[in-house]
C-alpha cells in the first residue's frame, strides 16, 4: 500500500511540475493578441481584445486562475475558437485514436510476421532485406515518407485519397471513418505512415525475442519430442517473445496517439495533432496548455499503471521499495 | 493469383474514387486557412470573412477590385457630411423564409459589440455610427459624429444576420451605448452548429465538422446571380503541398494559395489551370527613422537611418524585378508607394524606385557614411510568400553597396511580438489595405503614432511626417470621392518623398482548380465559391 501512495505521490509531483514548465515556456512565447487581431484594429481595441483574454495580469496571476481552473477540471477557454480546451481537445480525440489504433494495429499484423522470420534466418537473405527495410522505416523522416505515399498512392496512381477523413458513421455516438468504405479508403495511407515507424520497431524486438528464445532448452525440448516445427514456432516459441513486444507496444501507444502530430498534420487528418499545430501557430494558449497537461496526465498514468502491474506480477519490486 | 489480388484491389478502390467523385454540380474546395468560426461578427479575419459571405449578405458588397457594389443595399447616398440614407432591397428573403428588412440591419449593427470574447472585434467598423434611424422597412438614416467617408466601405464587413435568431422584450431601438429591447442575442456556438446560420446569401449552411469540412447548398431563391453549384464542400488543408497534392489527386476540384515554387509545374499540367491576380497587399521594409540608437545598428553611434538620403539609399540599392523574377516566380509587382495599382487612392505617378548601386553608393558618403555601417533586417519566414527568401536578397543588395547587413528571420508569432518590443531597426512585413483603398496602409503604418487618432498602430518604426498626416486626416474628412482620391494620392507622394518606408513589391495570388474551371482573381485574396465558374 505504502508502494502504490509513493507512487501515486510522484506522479503528482510530475503533474505539479509539467504544469508549471509548461504554462511559464507557452507564456514565453509571442503575443496570441499580434496573431488574433485583425491589423486594421486601433490601439484602443487591442487593448480591450488583451484585457478581455486576461493577458494584462502578471504571470503569476494567470497561472493561478489557470491552476485554480485545472483543480476544478477547466483547462482554459481556448482564445481562437472560445470553447473550453478540453472539449475542443476531445472532440478531436477519436480521430487521433481511430489513427493510433488503425498503426499499432498494422505494425503488429506486419512487424510480428517479419520480425519472427528475420529472427529464424538471420543470415538468409529474407532476414537481411527485412532488417535493412527496417532501418529504412526507422530512419525515413514521417512527412516525407507522408508525401511520397501522397504522390504514389494518390497523385500518380489514383487508387486512394490523398487527405481527410471521408465520410464517417456513428458508433456509440463518436464518428469513426472505418466504418465506411470511402472513410476507410481515407485511413489507409495516413495509418500506413504513421505505422512505418513501430513496423520496425517490432520488427526488430520480435527478431531479437525469437533469436533468444530460439536457443532456449525448452525450444530445444520441443523439437526433440518430435513436435512439428510449425507447432514449435507459433505456440512454444511465439508466447514467449511475445512478453517484450506486448510491454513495449503498450508504452509505445501513448506516443502514437500524443505524437500523430507530423502525420495529421501531412494528411489533413482532423486529429488532435492537427490541432495542436494550428494551435502553435496562432499561439492559442491555453489549448497548447490542456494538450500538453492531457498527454502528461496520459503518460503518468500508463507509467503508474506499468509499475501497479510489475509489482503485482513480481514481489522483489514490492519489497525493495518498503525496505 | 497475386495480379488478379492487385487487379481486384485497383477495381475495388476504382469504384470508391468514383462513387466520390464530383458530379458536375459538386465543388470541393480545399482552403489554406480554416475559419475559426461561423459566426459572421466573431473574428475579423480573411479565412472568416471569407467564408461568412457564401451564407451572410452585407449592406454593401465588394467586387473583385474592392470597389464598392449595391449588395442588401440597393443604393446609398450622402445627405451631408454626417448623415447618409440607405434604401433597402425589396423582396429579399432569409434562408427560413421570412422577408428582409431594416429590422434586421439594426439588429446586427446591434450585436457586434456583443459577440462574448470575440478575439478581433468588428466594432471597428461600427464605432463612428452614431444613431440609426429606421424611415420605413427599407429605408434606413445612418448619423455619424464626424464625416465618415468610409461608411459604406465599413459596412461592406458586417454581415446581416436575421432578427428572428434573437430574443426581444420589447421593440428594438439603436442606441450607441447598447440597443434597448433585446433579450438574448444568438451565441457563437448557434453559428457553429448551424442553428442561427439563417443568411440571405447565395449558399445555405449544411454541415460543420470542424478540422474536415464545411458543407453548404444552393440557395435556390438567391436575390442575385445563382451560383452554378449544387453543393460546396470546403476542406481545410493548412499544408502547402498536401493541398498541392489534393488537387493534383482530384480529391479537391479547386485550391487556394497553392505555393509558388510549385507554380510553374501547375502550370505546364494540362489537367490544371492556374489564374492569379494582384493583390491588396503591398510588401515592405520600415526602417526606423527615431533618435539613436537604434537597436539592430552597428559601427555608428548615431542612426544612419533618421537621414532621409540613407533611407533612399537603401531602396535603390534594391533590384526589384531580380526579386520577382528570381523569387517570387513573377508572382510579383514591383511597388513604388504602399497602395496597389488600380485600387482607390493609388497614385499613377510613383513608379518603383529603379536599381541603382552606384547612386545608393554616392548618397550613402554624402550622408557621411562612406564605409557604410552594420544592420540587421527582422522578417517572419512564414507569413508572407517567401518572405524569408525576399529578405536575405534585400540584405545582399545592402551589403553589396557597404551596409552589412544579416537577417534574423523568425516564425510569425516571434516576429510580430518582437516588432511590437521595437527590437528591430529594419524589418520587412506586409500590408494587405482591408478596405481596399488607400487611407487603410497610410494611417496604419506610416502616420505618427497617435494612438486617440487610431493612427500609426502598425508603425513601428518611429517615423512621423506631420505634413502627410495633415493630407491625411484631411482626406478621411472628405466625403466626395474624387476630391478624396486626390488628397490619398498627394499623401501617399508625401511619404515617398523621403523615403517613409521603402516598397518592395505587391503580391499576386494565386489559386490553381481543375481545367474545367475559371476564376476570376480577386483584389482581397478571397475564395469565394459562387464566383467560381465552370469553364467555357
Amino acid at each position: 500500500m505504502g508502494y502504490v501512495i509513493n507512487r501515486l505521490l510522484q506522479g503528482l509531483m510530475v503533474i505539479a511540475a509539467m504544469a508549471v514548465l509548461v504554462f511559464i515556456g507557452v507564456y514565453a512565447i509571442g503575443n496570441p493578441v499580434d496573431m488574433l487581431i485583425s491589423p486594421e484594429a486601433d490601439q484602443a481595441e487591442i487593448t480591450a481584445t488583451i484585457a478581455r483574454m486576461g493577458l494584462d495580469k502578471p504571470l503569476w496571476e494567470q497561472f493561478l486562475t489557470f491552476v485554480s481552473g485545472a483543480l476544478h477540471g477547466d483547462l482554459g477557454t481556448s482564445f481562437i475558437y472560445n470553447e473550453p480546451a478540453v472539449r475542443l481537445i476531445l472532440e478531436r480525440f477519436p480521430a487521433t485514436l481511430e489513427l493510433a489504433l488503425a498503426a499499432v494495429l498494422m505494425a503488429i499484423v506486419v512487424g510480428i510476421p517479419l520480425g519472427v522470420i528475420a529472427g529464424l534466418k538471420p543470415n538468409g537473405i529474407a532476414g537481411r532485406s527485412i532488417m535493412t527495410i527496417s532501418i529504412l522505416g526507422f530512419s525515413l523522416p514521417t512527412f516525407w515518407v507522408g508525401m511520397m505515399l501522397m504522390m504514389v498512392f494518390a497523385v500518380n496512381l489514383g487508387l486512394l485519397p490523398s487527405t481527410g477523413r471521408g465520410e464517417t458513421a456513428s458508433l456509440f455516438g463518436i464518428e469513426w471513418s472505418f466504418l465506411t468504405g470511402d472513410g476507410l479508403a481515407h485511413l489507409i495511407l495516413p495509418a500506413v505512415n504513421l505505422a512505418l515507424f513501430k513496423t520496425s520497431l517490432v520488427i526488430r524486438l520480435a527478431r531479437a525475442g525469437t533469436r533468444e528464445v530460439i536457443s532456449q532448452d525448452y525450444i530445444k525440448f520441443a523439437r526433440a519430442k518430435g513436435l512439428s516445427e510449425p507447432r514449435v514456432i507459433l505456440v512454444h516459441m511465439m508466447k514467449n517473445m511475445m512478453i517484450p513486444v506486448v510491454t513495449v507496444l503498450g508504452l509505445e501507444f501513448g506516443s502514437v496517439v500524443a505524437f500523430a502530430v507530423v502525420t495529421e498534420t501531412v494528411f489533413s487528418w482532423p486529429g488532435i495533432g492537427k490541432l495542436l499545430i494550428s494551435s502553435i501557430v496562432h499561439l492559442d494558449r491555453p489549448v497548447i496548455v490542456a494538450y500538453l497537461m492531457l498527454t502528461v496526465m496520459l503518460f503518468v498514468t500508463i507509467n503508474f499503471t506499468v509499475d501497479l502491474i510489475y509489482a503485482l506480477l513480481d514481489p522483489r519490486v514490492r519489497r525493495k521499495e518498503s525496505a | 493469383m497475386r495480379n488478379g489480388l492487385i487487379g481486384t484491389t485497383a477495381l475495388m478502390f476504382g469504384l470508391l474514387a468514383s462513387v466520390g467523385a464530383a458530379s458536375a454540380a459538386d465543388l470541393k474546395i480545399g482552403l489554406s486557412a480554416e475559419p475559426s468560426a461561423l459566426d459572421p461578427h466573431y473574428h475579423n479575419l480573411v479565412p472568416n470573412n471569407a467564408m461568412f459571405t457564401h451564407v451572410f449578405d452585407t449592406l454593401v458588397d465588394q467586387d473583385e477590385n474592392q470597389r464598392m457594389k449595391p449588395g442588401l443595399a440597393s443604393s446609398w447616398k450622402a445627405i451631408d457630411d454626417t448623415t447618409w440614407e440607405f434604401k433597402l432591397r425589396e423582396g429579399v428573403k432569409f434562408h427560413d423564409g421570412t422577408p428582409f428588412t431594416a429590422k434586421d440591419v439594426v439588429f446586427s449593427l446591434c450585436r457586434v459589440p456583443k459577440v462574448p470574447n470575440s478575439p478581433s472585434a468588428f466594432t471597428i467598423y461600427t464605432k463612428g455610427i452614431e444613431d440609426l434611424e429606421v424611415k420605413d422597412d427599407h429605408t434606413i438614416v445612418f448619423k455619424t459624429a464626424a464625416p465618415y467617408p468610409l461608411l459604406p466601405t465599413d459596412l461592406s464587413t458586417i454581415a446581416i444576420i436575421s432578427a428572428e435568431t434573437g430574443k426581444f422584450s420589447g421593440p428594438l431601438v439603436f442606441k450607441k451605448s447598447g440597443c434597448e429591447g433585446v433579450a438574448d442575442y444568438p451565441a457563437t456556438e448557434d453559428f457553429n452548429s448551424g442553428k442561427a446560420m439563417n443568411g440571405t446569401g447565395p449558399f445555405i449552411f449544411k454541415e460543420f465538422v470542424k478540422g474536415d469540412r464545411i458543407v453548404l447548398a444552393k440557395n435556390p431563391n438567391y436575390w442575385g446571380a445563382k451560383a452554378p453549384w449544387d453543393t460546396v464542400t470546403f476542406k481545410p488543408i493548412p499544408s502547402d503541398g498536401p493541398r498541392v497534392a489534393a488537387l493534383l489527386a482530384g480529391d479537391v476540384d479547386f485550391i487556394e494559395n497553392p505555393p509558388s515554387q510549385d507554380l510553374p509545374r501547375l502550370r505546364k499540367d494540362k489537367n490544371i489551370r492556374v489564374v492569379d491576380g494582384l493583390s491588396n497587399r503591398v510588401i515592405y521594409v520600415a526602417l526606423d527613422s527615431g533618435p539613436a540608437p537604434s537597436p539592430g545598428i552597428k559601427g555608428t553611434d548615431k542612426n544612419p537611418l533618421a537621414d532621409a538620403r540613407v533611407r533612399k539609399a537603401l531602396s535603390i540599392a534594391i533590384d526589384r524585378k531580380a526579386i520577382d523574377q528570381r523569387i517570387m516566380n513573377t508572382q510579383a509587382e514591383p511597388a513604388g508607394q504602399i497602395i496597389s495599382t488600380g485600387l482607390f487612392g493609388n497614385n499613377p505617378d510613383l513608379k518603383p524606385d529603379a536599381f541603382d548601386p552606384k547612386k545608393a553608393k554616392a548618397l550613402l558618403a554624402e550622408a557621411g557614411y562612406p564605409n557604410g555601417f552594420e544592420i540587421t533586417l527582422g522578417s517572419p519566414n512564414d507569413r508572407y510568400m517567401n518572405d524569408e527568401k525576399v529578405a536575405q536578397a534585400i540584405a545582399q543588395y545592402w551589403t553589396r553597396v557597404g551596409v552589412k547587413t544579416s537577417v534574423d528571420a523568425v516564425t510569425k508569432s516571434v516576429f510580430f511580438s518582437n516588432r511590437g518590443k521595437k527590437i528591430y531597426s529594419a524589418y520587412l512585413a506586409g500590408w494587405g489595405a482591408g478596405t481596399g483603398e488607400a487611407s487603410s496602409p497610410l494611417k496604419s503604418l506610416v502616420a505618427c503614432r497617435k494612438p486617440d487618432k487610431g493612427f500609426g498602430t502598425t508603425n513601428y518604426s518611429n517615423y512621423c511626417n506631420e505634413q502627410m498626416d495633415a493630407t491625411l486626416t484631411q482626406a478621411l474628412a472628405t466625403i466626395d470621392d474624387a476630391k478624396r482620391e486626390k488628397l490619398l494620392q498627394k499623401a501617399l507622394a508625401e511619404v515617398q518623398a523621403d523615403t517613409g518606408i521603402i516598397p518592395i513589391h505587391f503580391e499576386k495570388t494565386p489559386w490553381a482548380m481543375k481545367k474545367s474551371l475559371t476564376y476570376t482573381p480577386r483584389v482581397d485574396q478571397q475564395t469565394m465559391a459562387q464566383e467560381i465558374k465552370p469553364a467555357k
